[in-house]
Order: C-alpha cells, then structure tokens, then sequence
C-alpha cells in the first residue's frame, strides 16, 4: 500500500468539475484508492463520496492506494493534484 | 386566475405541456427475491439508457450553450458510474428486496439529505443534480423512454420544478412560458428562464396541476404572475393585443440596446441593473445593463449554518467582478435583520426588527465577521471594478466606523502584499430620513450615495410595506419622500458626488422623467424594466424633466402627484 498526503490547490476546492476528473481517472485501476480528510474517508471511485467530503480549496488529503498497479496510479494521482488541478 | 411568484417578465399564450415527474415508487416498493436478477437487469438497462441521454445532451449543449453549461453533464454521467450511488441501488435490490425504482429513490435520498446539509452553498445546490439523475433513470424505468418530449409547436411548460438538465433540453424555438408548482426567483431555473428570456412564474403551488389537463390554453403573465387557464374571449384578446404590442417594444429595445441612456439635448444618465446571485452575471452583461447599481450579498448567508469564509466569499465575488470586466459593480456589505431566516448569524427574533439589530449595525458590533466580507471584496476588487456600498447608515458615526474598518483591512491587505483596487469607491444606502435631511454632512465623506427607496418609503411614512391594511399608504410618490430624495441629489452634487436610485421607483417609467429632473445619475432596477426607462429618458429633454420635477415638487398630495404622472405619461 502506498500512502502520500496531497494539498489541494483547485480554485474553489475539490467540487464537481475535478471530482469528476478525478473518478475519470482512478475508475481504470485496478487498486483500491481511499482519500481522507480529517476523519472522513470516501472511495475514490465514488464522485458524490469525494463531493461529500466537502474539500475545499487548502484543505490537505491523505491518499492510499492499495493493489497491483499502486505505483503508477499513485504517480498519476499525484501528478494531477500537483499539475493539471494547479493550473 | 393562480398567481405565482413572477421571475422572467413576458407575456406567453399557447397550450401547455405537462412535464411528467410522477415518481412511480409507490406502484411496487417490495419485491420476491425471485425477481431481484430481473430488477437488477432493469436497473442496469435504465442507467445505460441514462448514460446515452445524457452523452447526448452534453454533446448537444456544449455546441449550442459552450463547454461551461456542458460540464454539468459530465458530472451527472460520472454519477451513473459511482460505486457509492448506482452500485448502492443494485446492492439495495439484492439486499432489501427494493424495487429498482425504489432503490433508486432510496439512495437518491440519502445523498439528496447529504448534500442539503452541507454548508457550502454550490454543495447544497448539488443535492439538485442528483435529483435530476435519479428522476432520469426512474422515467426510464417506467418506460418513459424519451424522458422529455415536446411537441413542434408552441407550448408552455408546466411541472413541479425543473431541473438544470430539462432546462437545458428545452426546444428554445417552441417553448413560450414556464409554470411551476415550487421554486422562486433565485431557483436554477428561474435564473436560466431569465438568461434565456422565457417568461416565467414559479411557486404557484399545487393548484397549477389540479387546475389543468393537459393542452388546456394558458395566459402567463410574468411580470405579475398571474396565470389565466382557459381563458374566455374577452381576456384572450386584451393579452393577445398586449403580447403583441410587447414584442413590438422588444424590436425597438433591441434597436436601442447599445444607445446610451441620454436625453435628445445631450444629459447622460447611467442605467444600471439590481442582481441577486452570481449565477445572473452572463446574462445581466448580455442584456446591455451598464453594470451593478445593486449586488445584494446576503445569498451568501441565507439557509446556512455556518458563515461563509474569505475565500468563499472571494470567489462569488470575483466571479462578478470578472463578469462585467470594466463595467461597475455595486456591492452592499450584509444587510439583514431579525425578519430573516439566518441560522449563521444566531439573530434573535425581534419584536420591531425594521427598527432593530440588522444591516451596518450587525457589522459594526460584529468587526471580525465585517471585516472578512471587507476583505473579500477588496481583494476581489483586483479582478473588477468593483464599489463599496454600506446599509442603513442614520448616524455620521456609523459611516465613520465602517470606513475604519474598511482601512484596516486595507493596510493588512497591503502588509500581506495581497493586490485590491486601491481606489475602491465607497458609497452609502440613502435609505432612513435621517441620512437623507443629512446628506450633506454624509456627502463629504463618501463617493456616492444611492437611494433605497423600498426602504426609504416605508421609514418616512411609517407604512410596513408587508401591511395589506395599510397599503394604500405606501407611495414613493408621496411628496414628503419626494423632498427627501430631491434634498440628497442635490446635496450629493454641491459636493461633487454622484446619486443612484436602486428600489423599485428606479424601474417605474412613470418615474422616469421626475427622476431625471430631480438630477438623478444613475438608475438601478430590475434588468427586464431597464429598457422601458431607457426608451423615456431617450424621448425627454432635460428641460422638460427639470420642469416636470419642480412641478411636482410643489403638488402637496400623493393622489396629485400620480394624477400629473400618469397624465403626462400617457
């Protein structure tokens, strides 16, 4: 299992736009993805379980990917928190 | 004749279509474990018709409406492929013996709950979108295949509410009026209905459905709200002979949509428009308004149970800000009292709130929440043209207090080399008679002043405007108001300011000329009257106005007053 903490810097925060973007991207793996904020946990293949979390712009996640492609799709979340959510 | 909340003025008369939104649940809720694989596949068949729907419509939309109404419908697919929602109705047939609509309900409910009690204002709204979908995919299973189909010719809709997405697939060439049972002006739909200039009535209760069958004519009015079912002969005619002399004006407003407000001999006035949420901006800059003469910010703290934070509300303000680019934007810090529904603010209820605890007095005895609001809007300021406009100031000391604080969110700003409009214009609410008899001490210390007349009104006659015993007391055309606001202009221009009207005189065409020779500067009204105003200020002189105007400030009685008016308006 591979467990890294991301900041989210999206305008506005993780709403509906990026959930989607999101879920559009984890819904390939084969990995089990979890995102907490504080206590509140939601499946990363779920867009209204991210939306309920209620992220807002600032807010840091902790994210874990679990399975037999944690590596890559760890990178790939990574990368969209810190390059295309950024811009 | 119903009566609803009128939200998009025009007059529509055509047959109407009902929207079906029967929710068939009740039909089978309970079923035999040996029908759940049946169910199931039901369910998995519904969602795939959803998804073509949908896939459609997005494509559809996004040639026709852009990319940014589209997005929605991105997300409403990425529903269809949550684990947690459509995973969860499959599961919930299996698990308890639901039918596939109920178990479509089921979950639909708990995330409509969800969303509803979140405090982020954009979250709660989701709580529509998932409403939408799962009313989607429960047509599809009760066999309602093409969710929404609409005749070819015109009609008027009517339904319970209606969703962003049926709002999108609305024929735009056929579709005369909306009628529905719930929502108000601030709805998605209303807003939509406004932007696309189709006349609407909303929150006319259930009487809408039980009074009509389907294809019955209807008559909408949706400046006044009033509906008229089956309407005899003689009502047909007198709106048919008024729809028609309204699309007349439309010809001759959309002729003078880019003229500016200026008198035949030359005196520019500014016509403004008064604007509720941000969701208006696109179609308020569309419409030709010359900016915000009004922006009321309490949507932001309105059915909430915590208070919005800086950035959020930086972002609702910046995204008017970007909106009407160099076009000025007014903007008036929170003004609200003891009448209003405020679960944030903990208000207690009042016995005589419009005399009590509300508006600049809540933000002066509560700086720390004033100065977020403040320093939103300076920092918003850097995106726009944005104006400061304080409420219910009475007393010098107030404005005083306001600007200091003002000042120090200024200078942190400045200490945390965070960019704001540096000449940020700040303005005051002329609104109690005791600012207006003092307008020229008020004068010196601020850069506008705009005159509140709903308010303004209801202080100097001592008239409750929500009093129907008393109703006919309530006039701005009384001639003691009419002293006040003559007194503020004039004040306002020995010190080389500026006066506005926001309220409901301002769009009254009747007004217009009186106004305009009172010296008024600029007028701020709802955006559907504006071009009426525009066209009266186009077809006056100056003169003429500043002869009207000291007329009619020797009349001595309302009645008099609105006799001369009306006559020389006719």
């Amino acid at each position: 299992m591979i467990q890294f903490q991301v900041t989210v810097t999206v305008e506005g925060g993780l709403h509906a736009r990026p959930a989607a973007l999101f879920v559009s991207r984890t819904s390939q793996s084969q990995s089990k993805i979890t995102l907490n904020k504080g206590e509140k946990i939601a499946d990363g293949r779920s867009i209204l379980g991210i939306m309920t979390l209620g992220i807002s712009q600032g807010d840091h996640l902790t994210i874990q990917v679990d399975g037999s492609d944690e590596e890559r799709v760890a990178a790939e979340i990574q990368q969209l928190f810190q390059q295309e959510f950024a811009s | 004749m119903l009566k609803g909340i009128p939200v998009s003025a025009g007059i529509a008369i055509a047959p109407i279509v009902r929207l079906s939104q029967d929710q068939p649940i009740a039909h089978e809720t309970a079923i035999s474990s040996a029908d759940v694989s049946s169910h199931q596949s039901r369910l998995a068949q519904s969602i795939e018709l959803a998804r073509q729907q949908l896939e459609q419509l997005r494509v559809q939309t996004e040639e026709q409406l852009g990319a940014e109404k589209a997005a929605i419908l991105s997300a409403h697919l990425a529903f269809l492929d949550d684990p947690a929602f459509t995973g969860e109705m499959n599961s919930a047939i299996e698990s308890q013996l639901l039918s596939a609509s109920a178990a479509v309900s089921q979950v639909a409910d708990q995330f409509i709950s969800l969303f509803e009690s979140m405090d982020d204002a954009y979250m709660r709204e989701r709580a529509d979108d998932i409403r939408d979908v799962s009313r989607r995919l429960i047509r599809n299973l009760s066999g309602e295949e093409s969710s929404v189909s609409f005749p070819e010719e015109p009609f008027i809709l009517i339904a319970v509410d209606v969703t962003p997405s049926e709002t999108l697939q609305l024929p735009l060439s056929h579709v005369r009026g909306i009628a529905t049972v719930k929502g108000g002006s601030t709805s998605h739909a209303a807003i939509l209905a406004r932007s696309l200039g189709i006349p609407a009535v909303m929150g006319v209760g259930e009487a809408l459905f039980s009074q009509m069958e389907s294809e019955t004519l209807l008559i909408l009015d949706g400046a006044t709200g009033q509906l008229y079912p089956a309407p005899d002969e003689e009502t047909r005619k007198r709106y048919e002979a008024k729809a028609e002399e309204e699309a007349i004006e439309r010809v001759a407003y959309e002729a003078m949509k880019d003229l500016p407000a200026k008198t035949l001999d030359g005196h520019r006035v500014h016509l403004m428009a008064n604007m509720a949420v941000p969701e208006e901006a696109d179609a308020l800059v569309a419409s030709g308004v010359e900016g915000i003469g009004l922006f009321r910010s309490e949507f932001l703290f309105m059915d909430r149970s915590t208070l919005p934070d800086e950035e959020e509300q930086f972002q609702a303000y910046k995204r008017v800000a970007l909106a009407f680019g160099d076009k000025p934007v007014i903007i008036r810090t929170l003004d609200v009292g003891g009448d209003k529904h405020l679960p944030a603010l903990a208000l207690e209820k009042e016995e005589n709130p419009f005399l009590g605890f509300r508006a600049i007095r809540i933000s002066l005895a509560r700086p720390e929440l004033f100065q977020v609001q403040l320093r939103a809007l300076l920092r918003a300021s850097a995106f726009g043209r944005l104006l400061i406009m304080f409420p219910m100031i009475s007393h010098l000391e107030q404005l005083r207090a306001a600007k200091s604080i003002l000042e120090q969110a200024k200078s942190q700003l400045r200490e945390e080399g965070v960019a704001f409009d540096e000449n940020i214009a700040v303005g005051m609410m002329m609104e109690i008679p005791a600012a207006c008899l003092q307008a020229d001490a008020f004068a010196k210390e601020v850069q506008f002043f705009s005159i509140g007349t709903n308010d303004l009104v209801q202080y100097t006659l001592a008239v409750d405007r929500m009093n129907g015993n008393i109703a006919d007391l309530y006039s701005y055309y009384h001639p003691a108001v009419l002293r006040l606001i003559s007194q503020v202009i004039e004040a306002s221009h020995r010190a080389g300011i500026w006066t506005g009207l926001c309220g409901e005189m301002a769009g009254d065409p009747v007004a217009t000329e009186l106004l305009l020779g009172l010296g008024l500067d600029e007028f701020s009204g709802a955006a559907s009257v504006m071009p009426k105003v525009k066209q009266r200020i186009r077809t006056t002189t100056i003169e003429q106005a500043k002869r009207t105007a000291s007329h009619v400030l020797t009349l001595s009685t309302t009645e008099d007053v609105i006799a001369f008016l009306n006559n020389k308006a006719e």
